[in-house]
C-alpha cells in the first residue's frame, strides 16, 4: 500500500475542509438549531414521547444521520468531481496507486468531515436536549460505518456525474427524500401498517433505527438486521468503485 | 545507449471508433530531449496520456525503465513525471502545497529542501504561499512543471509547455529544459512551435494520423532532408525565365528581379557554377547572391503532407 500516497490525498482534502472551517462549523450548528427550534419547540410541544423518548431528543439521532448522509456524500462527491471538472484527476490517475488507495484518500476525508459535523451536531444537542447514549461503542460504530458508506455512495456519484447538475441530482432527488422518509422525525410504528411495509423497503430505515437504538435501547428494526444492511451497502459500493477503477469507466478513456 | 521509454505497435480507438493511435512505435533514449511534432489531432496527446496511464491502450506495449505500463505500473509511473497541456491546478490551493501533493501522490516522503530547490529554480519560492488563482498563466505553467518535477523523475514529458507563453518566458522554460537535460532527465517535448523544436530537440519526431513518420536526429534531420535556395538578384528586372535557363527549373522573385534556384545539398554536384555561368552567358547582370536553408518547419510541413496522398490512396 502507498500509505503516503493516501495521506497526501486526505490531506489535500482536509485543507479544503479546514479553508472553509467557519462555514463548515456554523452550518451545522445554525441548522441543527433550526431543526430544534421547528420540531423540537413549535411541534415537539404538542408531541410527548414517542417509544418513552422526548421528542426533542428522539429526534436527535435522526438529524445527525441526515446530516452525516448528506455531508459524507456531497463532500465525497464535490471532492472527486471538482479535480474531473478542473481537469487536475489527470495527477491521480498517472499516480502510482491503485484503486484502493484512491478511494481511501478521498472517501476517508468525506467520511471524516462528516464525522465531525456529526460530533458537532450531537455537541449542539446537548445544548437544547437532555440526552443519553445507552450504547456509546454501537453509535460510534453505525456513525462511521455510515458516514463511510454514504462517502463511497458521494464518490461514485462524483464519477458518474459529467456536470454539475448531475452531481446534485441523485442527493436531492434521490437520498433525501429517502432520508426525510426513513425515520428521521418519527418512528415508523406511528405510520399506518400500509405505510409501514412500503417503508421497510427504504434502506435508509434500518441505518435511522439501529443509530437510535445505540442511543435510546429501542429499535424499529432488529439491529442486527441494520448492521447487515449498513455492511452490505458499504460492500456493495466497495465492489462498484472498485470495477469502476477496473474498467475506467467515467476516468479513464 | 539503453532506452528509457520504449512504445511498440502502440494503438489506442477511442469508444466512438475513432483510431487515434495506428500502430506508433518509438524508442527514447535516457537522457536526450526528443521533440514530438505533428499537426493538431496527430495523437501527441493521446500517446502521452497513454504512456502515462491517464488513457487506456488498445494494443501494443509500453515500457518505462524496462518496467511494463500495465503488469509493473507502480515502477514505471513513479518514473514519469507529466506536465499537461491545459492548466488544470486547482485555483484555491497554494503553490507550495499543490507541489506538496504531487511528490505525496508519488510516494515520496516530505522534502521540503528539495521542493525549495525546485521551486527556486522555477522562479516560484516568492509566490509559495499564493494561491494559484492568483498567478499568471506563465507562472501556472511554471507550477506544473515543479509538481511534475517534485518527485524527481528520469523521464518528463512537457505536453506543448510553452503554448500562450510570451517570448522572455518561452525563453525561460527553454533554459530550464536544457537544465533538466543536464541534470538527466530524459525530456519528451510536443509543440506546435517549430522553433522551440529546433532550439531544444537531439532528436525529431514527426507523428500524424497516429502514425510516428520519423524518428531522427534533428540535425542529420536537417542535413538530410534540408534543402537550400539561391537567390540571384538581378540589376533588371525580367518578365519571365529566360529560355537558355530553363533547365534549372528557376522560379522568378519579387518583380522579376531575381531568379530563385533551388537545389539538394546532398547531390554531388550542385549545378550552382553552371547556372552562375549560363546566367552571365545569357547577358543578364548580377547585383547579387543570396542563399537560404530550409528550416525544420518546411521539413515537417513536407512529411506532413507526403502523408496525406498515402492516406487518402489507403
Amino acid at each position: 500500500m502507498n500509505w503516503t500516497a493516501i495521506a497526501a490525498i486526505y490531506r489535500n482534502e482536509m485543507v479544503r475542509f479546514f479553508r472553509t472551517l467557519g462555514q463548515s462549523f456554523l452550518s451545522p450548528v445554525i441548522s441543527t438549531s433550526l431543526y430544534f427550534v421547528v420540531f423540537g419547540a413549535a411541534i415537539g410541544s404538542r408531541i410527548e414521547e414517542v417509544d418513552g423518548v422526548p421528542y426533542g431528543a428522539f429526534i436527535v439521532p435522526g438529524l445527525i444521520m441526515l446530516s452525516v448522509m448528506t455531508q459524507g456524500m456531497t463532500n465525497a462527491s464535490f471532492g472527486i468531481y471538482f479535480p474531473k471538472f478542473l481537469g487536475s484527476i489527470y495527477e491521480v490517475l498517472s499516480a502510482p496507486v491503485n484503486f484502493l488507495e484512491i478511494v481511501i484518500g478521498y472517501v476517508g476525508a468525506a467520511a471524516t468531515k462528516a464525522l465531525f459535523i456529526g460530533v458537532m451536531i450531537l455537541a449542539t444537542s446537548a445544548l437544547f436536549v437532555e440526552l443519553t447514549i445507552a450504547h456509546p461503542l454501537a453509535m460510534v460504530l453505525f456513525l462511521v460505518l455510515t458516514s463511510v458508506s454514504f462517502s463511497l455512495t458521494g464518490f461514485i456519484i462524483g464519477i458518474w456525474a459529467r456536470n454539475f447538475e448531475q452531481l446534485q441530482l441523485i442527493p436531492l432527488l434521490v437520498v433525501t427524500p429517502l432520508v426525510f422518509l426513513g425515520g428521521s422525525f418519527y418512528s415508523i410504528s406511528m405510520l399506518p401498517s400500509f405505510w409501514q411495509t412500503v417503508t421497510l423497503f427504504n434502506p435508509v430505515v434500518y441505518l435511522i433505527s439501529g443509530f437510535r437504538w445505540a442511543f435510546f435501547g429501542h429499535a424499529d428494526v432488529p439491529v442486527v438486521l441494520s448492521l447487515l444492511a449498513i455492511a452490505g451497502f458499504t460492500c456493495a459500493c466497495v465492489v462498484f468503485v472498485a470495477w469502476i477503477f477496473r474498467t475506467g469507466w467515467r476516468l479513464r478513456d | 545507449m539503453t532506452s528509457i521509454l520504449s512504445i511498440k505497435d502502440l494503438r489506442k480507438t477511442y469508444h466512438g471508433g475513432f483510431e487515434a493511435l495506428r500502430g506508433a512505435t518509438l524508442d527514447i533514449r535516457e537522457g536526450e530531449i526528443l521533440a514530438l511534432l505533428g499537426p493538431n489531432g496527430a495523437g501527441k496527446t493521446t500517446l502521452i496520456s497513454t504512456v502515462c496511464g491517464i488513457t487506456k491502450l488498445t494494443s501494443g506495449s509500453v515500457s518505462v525503465g524496462g518496467f511494463d505500463i500495465q503488469s509493473d505500473y507502480r515502477a514505471a509511473r513513479s518514473l514519469i513525471g507529466l506536465v499537461p497541456q491545459e492548466l488544470t491546478l486547482e485555483p484555491f490551493e497554494t503553490v507550495f502545497n499543490t507541489v506538496r501533493l504531487s511528490r505525496g501522490l508519488f510516494g515520496k516522503r516530505r522534502n521540503d529542501a528539495l521542493l525549495e530547490s525546485v521551486l527556486k529554480k522555477l522562479s516560484l519560492w516568492d509566490k509559495r504561499n499564493s494561491q494559484i488563482r492568483e498567478l499568471s498563466g506563465g507562472m501556472k505553467r511554471r507550477v506544473l512543471i515543479a509538481k511534475a518535477l517534485s518527485h524527481e523523475p528520469r523521464l518528463l514529458f512537457l505536453d506543448e509547455p510553452t503554448a500562450g507563453v510570451d517570448v522572455e518566458l518561452r525563453k525561460d522554460m527553454w533554459d530550464v529544459v536544457a537544465d533538466l537535460r543536464n541534470s538527466g532527465v530524459t525530456v519528451i517535448l510536443t509543440t506546435h512551435y517549430i522553433e522551440e523544436a529546433e532550439a531544444m530537440a537531439d532528436r525529431i519526431a514527426v507523428i500524424a494520423k497516429g502514425e510516428i513518420l520519423l524518428v531522427e536526429d534533428k540535425d542529420h534531420l536537417m542535413r538530410q532532408m534540408g534543402q537550400k535556395e539561391l537567390e540571384v538578384q538581378l540589376t533588371a528586372s525580367l518578365d519571365a525565365v529566360p529560355d537558355a535557363l530553363s533547365a534549372y527549373d528557376l522560379q522568378l522573385g519579387a518583380e522579376g528581379r531575381s531568379l530563385i534556384y533551388t537545389y539538394d545539398t546532398r547531390a554531388e554536384r550542385t549545378g550552382i557554377t553552371a547556372l552562375l555561368n549560363d546566367v552571365a552567358a545569357a547577358g543578364l547582370t548580377l547585383a547579387d547572391v543570396q542563399t537560404r536553408q530550409s528550416s525544420l518547419e518546411d521539413i515537417f510541413v513536407t512529411l506532413v503532407n507526403d502523408a496525406r496522398p498515402q492516406e487518402a490512396a489507403q
